[in-house]
């Protein structure tokens, strides 16, 4: 027997048989119905945040920690435009995401009525797919399509904007098993051909590499165990871009750390010199390949991704496989076993002492302090007094991100949030809203700069009201790091709107939202400090006092290639030429 | 539409240095797309090509398929072969795309588009489109005393020949269809 509901109520039951418990979201006019079914039920617990942005990252951050798509409901108008920022990460870091935006009624719409926005129009290049639902007839359905495309092929946000006459109206309800299938399905499964050739590579590769992404941690944890599997029998080097830490332990003996513009240097060099390149749910981002005429000159390349637009997109490659990566491991693995198991292992066990080489160089080395904290130091202190916890790591966007991605080891996936491609501040302080909300009895840490902290610091009152220890480890430079670095390197130290004036006081303003404020300035006090923070039960603002002028390496500066990284010592002006300038 | 031209040496889609180590060559191709007849889907195919920086040299669409509620878009694009098989994928992972079929490799089409031209001129001049027009079989579907409106349909470059040639005998106004393209023999592509 079908059930008929008013629109608003539709909604509801949708989000309950999608198996959603947590929706993060502002209300506003155009969505006060659904606002008044969300007040009569228990299911779905409501997070009022402070600024939609917020309401997107935190959706991000839940997804991200969980493997479940995020949820977020925002009014028309101002509502939709404010969660923009969020839909737009969120499609650059593959993070499924459903957004639910109220509109104007439909006779309304086109007339620039109050809050009326084109929302469908503004949100079509930043989401994977939206809607606009004219009829609440077509709602159930719709939404249940929106959590479809947000969870298969390659993950990524959709919007589906419900006008406010299609949230009052009634009309039969259609249970997700009796909706319409939607005709998007992605292939997942790979080509018999393409694994024998990615098989055949690995058993004759003399100096091979894994180059794995955030694509790994998406497929799941069934994919990170396949990995772990298929690199500790292969015994073959892996790194991982910023988005896949975790995937692999970085306590493995295979590890050789991040990549890219801010990895490390033997990970580099490898990728340069590898006569074999395994790229694992990665996309060749820029980040990662620097300067892509000189990239890994003589490898052979296989890439594995669900999605086809991202084979040969900046990097030509020699076996592509379009496949969840999960299962293309699997079968990966599988026939090579079945063939014997074979690697190269006299070639192998030489390029794993040119990496030993590079690794003498200790590119994460930096200058000791005992009188400032370098920023290097309280990241190392922070590892070493929470490794041992059930800990979640949040960051915002800079240098303090990618020192973060330096110094903290994830041994776990779906432990690491940051915002990769977008590269969105803002986005680490929501998001540790988002994941304390999955993780109630775990540590979550947001490793922020004070610049970037401050721009989602309206939360505090979100954490406050829903009783959220979340800790704000702020690496506080007082500068916009990362934008002062690249003018010292490249623009002659004119440092044009680039520090932090006018600070609040971070221990008052804590304080006066209920939280505990620490300040700390010596590297002497340090450890105390972190564990203050850690025990406290309720949320911190952490303002630790770094080194001013810290920069961050090492670096492959603009428009060059992997082989031309800079350690800390070499960077001098000039090192960046005036070709690798436009770049960003 | 060359607001959109492809830097040679960059990627069409991006503001970075990405050379294409496939050759640079540019090459014409006609895709046909077959798309839900949903609200926006043109939008999102037309903003594909705007936010990825591709060029659009030709573009129609119309409902194909009443029942099956689906739309058949044919676009003509140029780009090198890196970047043809980039806007493919691009355009099939859209979701309300069905299927993309590239034309121009997928052996042979036709591919045709009607034109209106509109001549005006007198005497001798007004003599020579008449005769220009009967060689080229287009169809006069308007006359005053000083002017013809010409219909033609054929290739692309056949209606740029024909409105070449009349350009010099008074062309006013010129309105294309754009190229609507389908594959050769008894089947439809897969």
């Amino acid at each position: 027997m079908t059930r008929h509901m008013t629109g608003a109520q539709i909604v509801i039951q949708a989000l309950k048989d999608q198996g959603v418990d947590t929706i993060f979201g502002y209300p506003g006019g155009a969505v006060l119905p659904i606002y008044d079914e969300l007040f009569q039920q228990n299911d779905i617990r409501h997070i009022l945040v402070r600024h939609e942005q917020a309401a997107t990252h935190a959706a991000e951050g839940y997804a991200r920690s969980t493997g479940k798509p995020g949820c977020v409901i925002v009014t028309s108008g101002p509502g939709a435009t404010n969660a923009v920022t969020g839909l737009t990460d969120a499609l650059m870091d593959s993070i499924p995401m459903v957004v639910l935006s109220g509109q104007v009624p439909t006779f309304m719409i086109g007339n620039d009525a109050f809050q009326e926005a084109d929302t469908v129009g503004i949100t079509r290049p930043c989401t994977k797919h939206n809607w606009l639902v004219k009829d609440t007839a077509d709602l159930a359905t719709t939404i249940h399509q929106a959590f479809h495309v947000a969870t298969h092929g390659r993950p990524g946000p959709v919007l589906v904007d419900i006008p406010k006459d299609v949230q009052f109206a009634t009309a039969a309800y259609l249970p997700p098993e009796k909706a319409r299938v939607s005709h998007y399905q992605p292939k997942t499964k790979a080509d018999p051909e393409a694994i024998l050739a990615a098989v055949e590579a690995i058993e004759r590769a003399e100096r091979p590499v894994f180059y794995t992404g955030g694509g790994i941690v998406n497929s799941g944890t069934a994919a990170c165990a396949a990995l772990r599997d298929l690199v500790g029998a292969t015994g073959f080097p892996i790194t991982s871009t910023l988005m896949g830490l975790g995937a692999y332990p970085a306590s493995g003996e295979a590890w050789i750390g991040m990549l890219g513009m801010h990895g490390s240097y033997e990970a580099n060099w490898a990728m340069h010199d590898c006569d074999v390149m395994i790229c694992l749910g990665a996309r060749f981002d820029d980040r990662i390949t620097g300067r892509t005429d000189a990239f890994s000159p003589h490898s052979y390349r296989i890439h594995v991704d669900i999605d086809p637009s991202s084979i040969n997109k900046n990097i030509h490659v020699h076996v592509p496989i379009v496949a969840d990566v999960g299962s293309a491991i699997e079968d990966i693995l599988a026939l090579w076993r079945e063939r014997g198991a074979r690697t190269n292992a006299g070639p192998v066990q030489k390029w794993w002492k040119q990496i030993a080489l590079w690794r003498e160089k200790d590119c994460f080395g930096f200058r000791r302090s005992d009188q400032v904290i370098k920023p290097q130091y309280a990241l190392q202190r922070l590892e070493a007094l929470t490794k041992g916890h059930d800990r979640y790591i949040t960051t915002e966007v800079g240098q303090h991100q990618m020192w973060a991605a330096q110094y903290l080891g994830f041994e776990e996936p779906n432990r690491w949030m940051t915002s990769g491609g977008l590269g969105t501040m803002g986005y680490g302080f929501p998001a540790s809203i988002g994941v304390q909300i999955a993780h109630p009895e775990s540590l979550v840490i947001n490793v922020a700069g004070e610049a970037s902290w401050l721009m989602n610091m309206q939360e505090m009152g979100t954490a406050t009201q829903f009783r959220l220890p979340v800790k704000q480890f702020i690496l506080n430079n007082e500068r916009l790091g990362m934008v002062r670095q690249w003018q010292e390197l490249l623009h002659g130290e004119r440092y044009s709107a680039s520090w932090s004036e006018s600070l609040p006081d971070f221990v008052k303003l804590a304080e006066s939202f209920g939280w505990k404020g620490i300040r700390c300035d010596s590297p002497a006090d340090l450890d105390a400090a972190i564990r203050e923070m850690i025990e406290h039960p309720g949320p911190v603002l952490f303002d630790c006092l770094v080194e001013k002028h810290e920069n961050c390496f090492p670096m492959i500066p603009s428009g060059k290639a992997h082989n031309e990284m800079l350690l800390g010592e070499d960077a001098t002006q000039g090192a960046i030429g005036a070709a690798g300038a436009v770049l960003v | 539409m060359n607001a959109l031209h492809i830097k040679k040496g960059a990627s069409s889609h991006s503001a970075y240095d990405l050379r294409n180590p496939l050759g640079d060559q540019r090459e014409t191709h006609t895709l046909c797309v077959l798309v839900d007849n949903e609200a926006g889907v043109l939008a999102r195919v037309i903003g594909l090509f705007s936010g990825r920086g591709y060029n659009i040299e030709s573009l129609t669409v119309a409902e194909t398929d009443h029942l099956g509620h689906r739309s058949r878009i044919t676009i003509v694009t140029t780009g090198t072969p890196a970047v043809i098989e980039q806007i493919k994928a691009q355009l099939s992972r859209l979701v309300p795309v069905h299927q993309v079929n590239d034309l121009t490799v997928e052996g042979p089409a036709v591919s045709r588009e009607l034109a209106l031209i509109k001549v005006a001129g007198t005497g001798e001049r007004r003599v020579e489109a008449m005769r220009l027009a009967e060689v080229f079989r287009a169809k006069v579907v308007d006359t005053t005393l000083e002017s013809f409106v010409f219909e033609l349909t054929g290739a692309p470059t056949k209606v740029d020949a024909f409105i070449e040639l009349m350009r010099p005998l008074g062309v006013v106004e010129v309105a294309r269809t754009g190229v609507a393209a389908i594959a050769r023999g008894g089947f439809a592509p897969d």
